[in-house]
């Protein structure tokens, strides 16, 4: 071939890249291979995964001679980054995926086929099922557990200590945790009872579902194909958020609050109790004004459940240094990496078998979440971004009209139920 | 914007005259002629002509973000019909209806302040200017903070003048009023210098014979410089119209949609990216640009009718 004709295929090549892309990547599927002979790999998180992400990768990169590079995004524009990436077929090396996403990613072929490193893995069956289940597509797995995040109420005990409450006795009804909300409040100052993401699908779904699940009440079928939501204990559950707001329970700042610093005023000491992510511990800095204590998010009349989120770790599909990133991956999961990194931090170990470490004995607070990861819930849809976490999707519209509308929580419910159902069943 | 940009495009093909009668003269001012327009002519193909062909090929395709494509009819049109799109385009029209207005009106205002030259009235118009110089994306950001933030300096003012807590941007309606307050700000003073210079070129006489005439002010604005200016409306109108219906940044930044102020673009940007789904994006796109390209060409007709 000449060199005239050569640039000419070339070119035709690339055209036909570009006007036809490629189906998932499946070389390799065999490959067990993890070397760690100094290659720099690339790793995308985002924001809320940072923290811990950048801790285990600094222990990784003082051990290894592979050196990880973390890029964060922020949260919300996480999942339109990573679909833009793939459709330019420049995914990082590895990619951590929101657990609710992994369905998707994994469908959608973003992942490099793992199988069969994953099960060279002696530990494989003491792996977090929930995240391990979201990240296999038809028998195959894509990417393992990365960090297990998941909602928890947190209470400032300073605060429950100066309303004259028991800092040693949580709420256990949402009742209760309206009573508490109250004597807080009647503190005055800018000290408010509790705080939610009123603007934020993410957060409200994350720290609401929960109730309503302990109260016996579901949001999604099996399937993850159907909304649930026109159930009488769910309208209770934002019946009781709305009061709270309009009591003035809540800081007015709550409705417009989209997420990005949905924690702060917690970490100010300025709220009595907040449901939030387990991981946020990790970055609390306890001082006279606040001291953390946490418990399950409970139902209506006592019980209790968790939404078990978090991040999925997987090799991206049209990475060079599969073998390297595997090695980190692996790593990840040993018991070095998971209770001298991950339990020292104050965070939840993806090993059931770990669960019970020094750290989480010395900390009751880890033992609670270790607790409630067990007993959580992990919902799994394939269109779950688009119908809850985007905030121009129905959850978005439901949520805000649920907490802040006028009309009855009830019909409210039910009048969006339908279009909720119709974006989780529409065509992936 | 389309039919400016097409326009150039033709003129390379434009057949010149036989060049055997006219000479060789004829032939190198002919050649001259196409040099000058090649480059132009090769970025807006690059730029324009394939990726719209691209963009049409796309519409007739199932194109996930990730995967393979495959044509597929006109299925993707179907995210025309979807209810999230259909209130995207109501609200769109609110917001295009209610900007156009509040913009012109506000600008003209502006317009005939400084129309004059009098010592100042650079300065004045250089402040009324200086907004046009800030990026959308970086505007809507400050403002983000101005309306969000309890501590901000309008939210302090507020404070200040016993208003108590204004929720700037919790409704659809209040977000929508912020939006267009914003915009006003950020686009008053551009619209303010083209109607300014249409303003100016209007014959001093005329004004002189109304006002020999009896004419009062009311009467000059109304029978002298609105239908003298009427070409310049239209300009501004034109351009206020598409990027009213093209707007994107600023609900993106300020509400992210919710509240219904989703518009077309972040419908778009919606398929493309959440859902994943080029082949629809593109559709809605092509609808779109449809509706503008007929837009624009009955407002230029309008234009070049009134121009007489």
């Amino acid at each position: 071939m000449t060199s005239h004709a050569r640039f000419l295929a070339a070119v035709a090549g690339a055209l036909l890249l570009a006007a036809c892309q490629s189906g998932p990547a499946t070389t390799a599927a065999g490959d067990t291979a993890s070397v760690d002979d100094g290659t720099t790999i690339t790793m995308w998180t985002r924001s809320p995964t940072a923290t811990f992400s950048q801790t285990l990768i600094d222990a990784y990169n003082a051990s290894h001679r592979n050196k990880v590079k973390l890029t964060v995004f922020p949260a919300d524009s996480y999942q339109q980054k990573v679909g833009t990436a793939a459709g330019a077929r420049q995914l990082p090396d590895l990619l951590a995926a929101d657990v609710v996403y992994a369905p998707n990613y994994a469908a959608k072929g973003l992942f490099l086929d793992v199988t069969a490193r994953v099960n060279q893995l002696p530990f494989k069956g003491t792996l977090a099922a929930a995240h391990v289940k979201a990240a296999t597509f038809e028998g195959k797995h894509y990417a393992v557990p990365h960090d297990i995040d998941l909602s928890a109420l947190f209470y400032n005990k300073v605060l429950f200590t100066r309303a004259g409450l028991d800092p040693a006795k949580p709420p256990s009804t949402m009742d209760e945790v309206v009573a508490a909300a109250r004597k807080v409040t009647a503190l005055g100052g800018d000290v408010k009872g509790y705080f939610f993401g009123g603007a934020c699908p993410g957060c409200q779904l994350f720290t609401s579902w929960p109730m309503i699940w302990a109260s016996g009440g579901t949001v999604l079928n099996e399937q993850g194909t159907a909304a649930t939501l026109d159930n009488p204990q769910a309208a209770q559950v934002y019946a009781l958020l709305r009061r709270m707001y309009t009591e003035g329970l809540v800081p007015a700042s709550a409705k417009n609050e989209s997420g990005p610093t949905w924690t702060q005023s917690f970490l100010d000491g300025k709220i009595g109790i907040q449901p939030m992510g387990a991981t946020a511990l990790q970055g609390i800095k306890e001082g006279p004004d606040l001291q953390v204590g946490v418990a399950p998010i409970p139902g209506l009349k006592g019980g209790s459940s968790s939404f078990v989120g978090g991040d999925v770790l997987g090799v991206g599909s049209t990475s060079a240094h599969a073998a390297a990133a595997w090695d980190f991956i692996a790593w990840t999961l040993t018991d070095q990496a998971q209770v001298d990194v991950v339990a020292k931090s104050k965070n939840i170990t993806v090993r059931a078998d770990l669960a019970d470490n020094t750290y989480a004995r010395q900390d009751p607070r880890l033992g609670v979440f270790n607790r409630l990861a067990s007993q959580g819930r992990t919902p799994i849809s394939v269109n779950f971004g688009k119908t809850f976490n985007d905030t121009t999707g129905p959850w978005t519209a439901t949520v805000l009209d649920a907490v802040f509308g006028s009309g009855d929580v009830g019909a409210t419910l039910k009048q969006h139920n339908a279009a909720v159902t119709e974006s989780l069943a529409s065509g992936s | 914007m389309v039919s400016v940009v097409s326009s150039r495009v033709a003129a390379p093909d434009t057949p010149a005259p036989d060049p055997r009668r006219r000479g060789s003269i004829a032939r190198g001012r002919r050649r001259l002629g196409i040099a000058y327009a090649t480059p132009m002519a090769v970025l807006v193909a690059v730029f324009f002509v394939v990726p719209l062909g691209l963009m049409l090929w796309m519409s007739v395709n199932h194109w996930p973000l990730v995967g393979a494509s495959a044509p597929n009819g006109v299925e993707n049109f179907a995210a025309l019909s979807d209810p999230l799109f259909l209130r995207a385009v109501g609200f769109t029209l609110k917001y295009t209806a209610v900007t156009t207005v509040v913009l012109g009106l506000v600008a003209f205002g502006l317009a005939l302040l400084v129309q004059h030259d009098r010592p100042g009235s650079g300065f004045v118009r250089t402040v009324f200017f200086l907004p046009s110089a800030v990026g959308l994306a970086s505007t809507s950001l400050l403002f983000y903070g101005l309306f969000t933030t309890d501590s901000s300096a309008l939210n302090q003012v507020l404070g200040f003048l016993g208003l108590g807590r204004v929720d700037w941007l919790g409704s659809g309606g209040s977000a929508l009023g912020s939006t267009v307050a914003m915009i006003t700000w950020r686009f008053a003073g551009f619209y303010m210098l083209i109607l300014m210079t249409g303003l100016q070129s209007i014959d001093p006489e005329l004004y002189e014979a109304a006002r020999i005439d009896g004419a009062n002010r009311r009467q000059i604005l109304w029978r002298v410089t609105l239908p003298l200016l009427r070409p310049t409306l239209a300009l501004a109108m034109v351009l206020s119209l598409t990027g009213s219906l093209l707007a994107f940044d600023q609900f993106f930044i300020l509400t992210g949609g919710r509240h219904d102020t989703a518009t077309v673009v972040i419908d778009i940007y919606r398929e493309a990216f959440l859902s994943q789904d080029l082949g629809r994006a593109a559709a809605v796109s092509v609808a779109t640009l449809a509706v503008l390209i007929v837009l624009n060409f009955a407002q230029l007709r309008l234009i070049r009718r009134e121009g007489r």
